[in-house]
């Protein structure tokens, strides 16, 4: 975490621009493993097959699947926040027609003067349970929603100390990261689904033959990287979004100057126990606070760390309490 | 070796003379546009009040004190035609008397529960309060980057490159007025008011 936090602002959104690009080369660099070492497998099989009998030489799958996973990462970056903001089923907020969503828009205005970005187009998601998350690829194509139950919930103040965290998220670049992420664990999952049926046995050759061991070992290597492959891609998803929700809440204390509000937000959103049904499992780390309401995020440790998208509220809310307290020691001076 | 060593030398204090020179030109542009986004805010609540005013007049025969207070230092902050970070000092004076006189304002309208039910006041008030915090977020945007700015060009080794960018330190939006500045008195001494 401090590692994290002692970077500035231009070190942050470099670092993020770099994860970003690492993210999808890694994206591209598989998918060519995968395809190349299809090819491989499939030359070595037919190599020392008959005349007759076709003869892989040309890796066809290789750079078929490399073109695939570059199309899927461009179209990815395109219509990331799009795909993000459908999946949640968010609508977008553009004449408020209540009160509270006057005050959501006025409140997101502030905020992005506070931060210095401009305004982010602002989405509702129609779901009771209080959430909020931002998606976007930077500070000027940027998204922020916030759930039904936020606008129910909470305070001119806490709602300033949420909108304030989701601008933090986009002024340091985590959104790019994110969205992408979110978009491409998205697309690995899909194509999984589709392959593995094609690769499930059942209408294998029935030719009896003995294969070499180089190739019974890069053919394993090959099917267990498949069946890794979504696994992988969520523990990236995992890893990458806890340590930024406590640069967020920094952040979001930095812009209101007001870290209490935010913790008795947070506190709000941690007491309304029901799980944020509208938002799914891809879109988990964008949001403030773990939307599967698992119990995973209430304590710290090995598995935690390991396995949740959230650090611990308690953590959270007792570091910004401290952050208050001391503002509140240096006025009374 | 030598002439070698002494390139190398000269290329990396040359990159480092054009990264902080750059970086101050950066930072005195931010302070700029973040001067200018104060004045956008401002523009906006000028706008504002005329329509404040109108909106409360008919309801509030009884307060008329504070509306012309209000009136009056909005006219006051119109007037004020100094631009950039060097007239910060007169605007912020202007701005700060409109601040309060407006706060006044809110307190009343907050004491009559039946201005508030009767027809848009409480969007009124509402957006009021939006634009009040606009201009605090902008002056604390404009505060935290002059500041930046400032610390910057002061600081070893960069001072050294801030005569050569033109560097001046910028004024900070200062609140001035007393009203603004006062710490509330809680009286919590339980005796029975008279």
């Amino acid at each position: 975490m401090t590692d994290e936090a002692s970077l500035n602002l231009f070190q942050q959104q470099e670092a993020n621009r770099r994860r970003t690009v690492v993210l999808v080369v890694g994206f591209v660099a598989f998918f060519a493993w995968l395809g190349f070492g299809g090819d491989f497998i499939y030359y070595l099989f037919t190599r020392d097959a008959p005349r007759s009998v076709y003869h892989h030489t040309f890796p066809w799958f290789g750079i078929g699947l490399s073109l695939v996973a570059a199309a899927i990462a461009w179209y990815a970056y395109r219509t990331g926040p799009e795909k993000v903001l459908w999946s949640t089923g968010a609508r977008e907020l553009v004449e408020p027609g209540t009160d509270k969503e006057r005050q959501l828009v006025n409140v997101v205005e502030e905020m992005a003067i506070g931060a210095g970005v401009p305004r982010p187009r602002i989405w509702i998601v129609d779901d009771s349970d209080p959430n909020a998350f931002a998606t976007g690829t930077d500070p000027l194509h940027s998204h922020i929603a916030v759930t039904q139950g936020v606008l129910d919930l909470c305070t001119r103040d806490e709602l300033q100390g949420v909108v304030a965290h989701e601008l933090g998220h986009v002024k340091n670049l985590d959104v790019r990261l994110m969205t992408m992420l979110a978009a491409l664990v998205g697309a690995v999952a899909l194509m999984h689904d589709g392959t593995s049926r094609v690769l499930r046995p059942g209408g294998g050759s029935s030719e009896e033959r003995k294969p070499s061991p180089l190739l019974l070992i890069l053919l394993v290597v090959w099917i267990i990287s498949w069946i890794l492959a979504p696994i992988i891609a969520q523990l990236l998803a995992l890893g990458v979004s806890r340590k930024r929700e406590y640069l967020a809440d920094a952040m979001s204390a930095q812009f209101t100057r007001n870290p209490l509000a935010l913790a008795s937000a947070l506190q709000k959103i941690e007491g309304a126990e029901a799980p944020t049904t509208h938002i799914k499992r891809g879109a988990a780390h964008l949001c403030i606070a773990d939307p599967l309401g698992r119990r995973l995020t209430s304590h710290e440790g090995l598995f935690a760390d390991a396995l949740a998208t959230h650090p611990p509220m308690a953590k959270r809310i007792a570091i910004l309490r401290g952050m208050g307290y001391a503002q509140l020691k240096q006025e009374s001076r | 070796m030598g002439p070698l060593v002494f390139l190398i030398l000269l290329v990396v204090v040359a990159a480092w003379l054009i990264g902080a020179y750059n970086g101050l030109v950066a930072l005195k542009n931010q302070t700029l546009n973040a001067f200018k986004q104060i004045d956008v805010q401002l523009k906006r609540r000028h706008d504002l009040i005329p329509n404040l005013v109108n909106a409360v007049r008919g309801a509030m025969d009884f307060e008329k004190s504070t509306l012309e207070a209000v009136i009056q230092a909005r006219n006051q902050a119109v007037k004020v035609n100094a631009t950039g970070p060097e007239g910060i000092k007169q605007i912020s004076q202007a701005e700060n008397a409109l601040s309060s006189a407006l706060q006044r304002l809110m307190v009343v309208v907050e004491q009559y529960p039946q201005l508030r039910a009767t027809g848009n006041i409480g969007q009124l008030q509402e957006e009021l309060t939006s634009t009040e915090n606009k201009v605090a977020f902008a002056r604390q945007l404009y505060n935290d980057t002059a500041t930046q700015y400032n610390t910057k060009q002061q600081q070893f080794p960069t001072s050294l490159v801030a005569g050569l960018a033109k560097a001046q330190p910028a004024d900070l939006w200062e609140i001035e007025d007393q009203g603004e500045k006062a710490v509330p008195q809680v009286d919590l001494s339980l005796k029975p008011k008279t």
